[in-house]
């Protein structure tokens, strides 16, 4: 087995596939990598998009603007289920949360060695093709949510409502101090959680995925005259389509729930307590 | 796995990407959407409202199919009736020529038989006279006994 055959070579691997491409110091490190796979997948969903919405018809639909309408009703359908409030953005931030998330997660599914060895050919040394299992991005869009709630919060309840509600939800003004604790946990959790859901799923897929290629790390095509090498082979081709299926259900389900709770939170933040 | 300055990248790639989302492609496929909603529900009413009038069409079609048959019928039954009165008027007149030309053959006969009779007996008169002459010979006198046997032979 290609772990036996080098100890060493395997950890590396492993290492090498984890680490990002990065310029910069200190705070100001940019993974360029995942921005650039990033903003690919936002060019390639926006672009794809608005290209059906530019030829959009009422007429009758083709393939493509089906398939965007298709998900626009979904979309559109969760939003007016959940989300209540005047807001215009809910429903296109909803939207593009879900595909642009989806579509990150996708990357996933490239064979895990794919684009990183084109860009080793190209001299680039390090790529993490998987933009969502970067902390920084996951953080990006959350963190994004939760100014949103904020701004939400203040638009639906006012400066003084909103502050009111921090000081004194739930127990009264007797316990002013446990309240705004209370309301900061609850708050900073919804960010936290989006952020390392989304992360932690597509991490540990990643993981899997990194794994299940160490099977016949090392071996080349003229190698697969042994049984062993065979047999690896044949392992990690199961293990890797097993995997690969149950992977689409998960990157779609992380996909999902990241604009569910997006509209739910924001829906909470709208209605008066 | 340090936070770093690539967060603030995807935070405004993420604002970015929600601001076109929200300018250029969510109302455009929503409008678009909508407006087909409505040609749909529109073409819906509009099929339903043009089979309801064809029903009433059809309706109509069949009232005015039936009052025509119930008056063709009238109309045949009328001719029938107009005819069998003809038939009979031309029954009762060819019956009253029948009788006029009996009565008028009637009469004719009735005529010449009494012609004839007025014949016979003007010729029974004269054959009478004729006998009366052979046998009394001279005695009697035609002028004068003309009279009397003339009322003989009428009774004849």
């Amino acid at each position: 087995m290609a772990a036996e055959s080098g100890g060493g070579g395997s950890a590396a691997y492993i290492e090498h596939h984890l680490t990002n491409l990065q310029a910069g110091e200190g705070f100001w490190t940019f993974h360029i990598d995942s921005l650039f796979y990033s903003v690919l997948l936002g060019v390639l969903f926006a672009g794809s998009f608005y290209f059906a919405a530019r030829k959009a018809t009422a007429g009758v639909p083709g393939r493509w603007q089906s398939f965007v309408e298709m998900l626009v009703d979904f979309v559109n359908t969760q939003v007016k289920d959940a989300y209540h409030g005047p807001s215009k953005l809910v429903a296109p931030l909803a939207l593009t949360i879900f595909c642009w998330v989806f579509l990150m997660n996708f990357m996933d599914l490239v064979p895990v060695d794919l684009l990183p060895r084109i860009g080793e050919l190209m001299g680039i040394e390090y790529m993490k093709v998987v933009p969502s299992t970067d902390v920084n991005i996951t953080f990006g869009l959350s963190i994004t949510v939760f100014f949103l709630i904020i701004v939400f919060s203040i638009r639906a309840k006012g400066f003084g409502g909103f502050g009111r509600e921090i000081l004194f939800k739930p127990f009264g003004k007797w316990l002013v101090p446990f309240n705004v604790t209370l309301k900061v946990v609850e708050e900073l959790a919804k960010p936290m959680s989006l952020a390392l859901r989304l992360f932690g799923n597509l991490y540990a897929g990643e993981l899997i995925f990194i794994l299940i290629a160490l099977f016949t790390l090392g071996e080349t095509l003229s190698s697969l005259v042994t049984s062993a090498a065979v047999f690896s082979f044949v392992v990690q081709f199961v293990l890797g389509l097993a995997w690969a299926l149950f992977h689409i259900l998960v990157i779609t389900l992380q996909a999902f729930i990241f604009m569910m709770l997006t509209i739910l939170y924001l829906s909470m933040a709208s209605e008066e307590h | 796995m340090s936070i770093n300055a690539t967060l603030l990248g995807q935070i405004l790639v993420f604002a970015a990407l929600v601001w076109f989302t929200m300018k250029f492609i969510w109302p455009q496929l929503l409008d678009a959407m909508d407006q087909r909603n409505k040609e749909i529900a529109d073409g819906l009413e509009a099929a339903a409202q043009g089979r309801s009038e064809l029903d009433a069409a059809q309706e109509r079609i069949e009232k005015l199919v039936s009052d025509a048959r119930g008056r063709a019928s009238e109309i045949i039954d009328q001719a029938n009736g107009r005819a069998a009165r003809i038939v009979e008027e031309a029954r009762e007149e060819g019956e009253r020529e029948r009788l006029r030309l009996v009565a008028s053959a009637h009469s004719e006969i009735e005529r010449e038989t009494s012609q004839a009779r007025d014949e016979l007996r003007e010729q029974v008169a004269a054959l009478a006279i004729a006998g009366a002459e052979k046998i009394l010979q001279r005695e009697i006198d035609a002028r004068a006994h003309g009279d009397m046997l003339q009322r003989f032979a009428a009774r004849i």
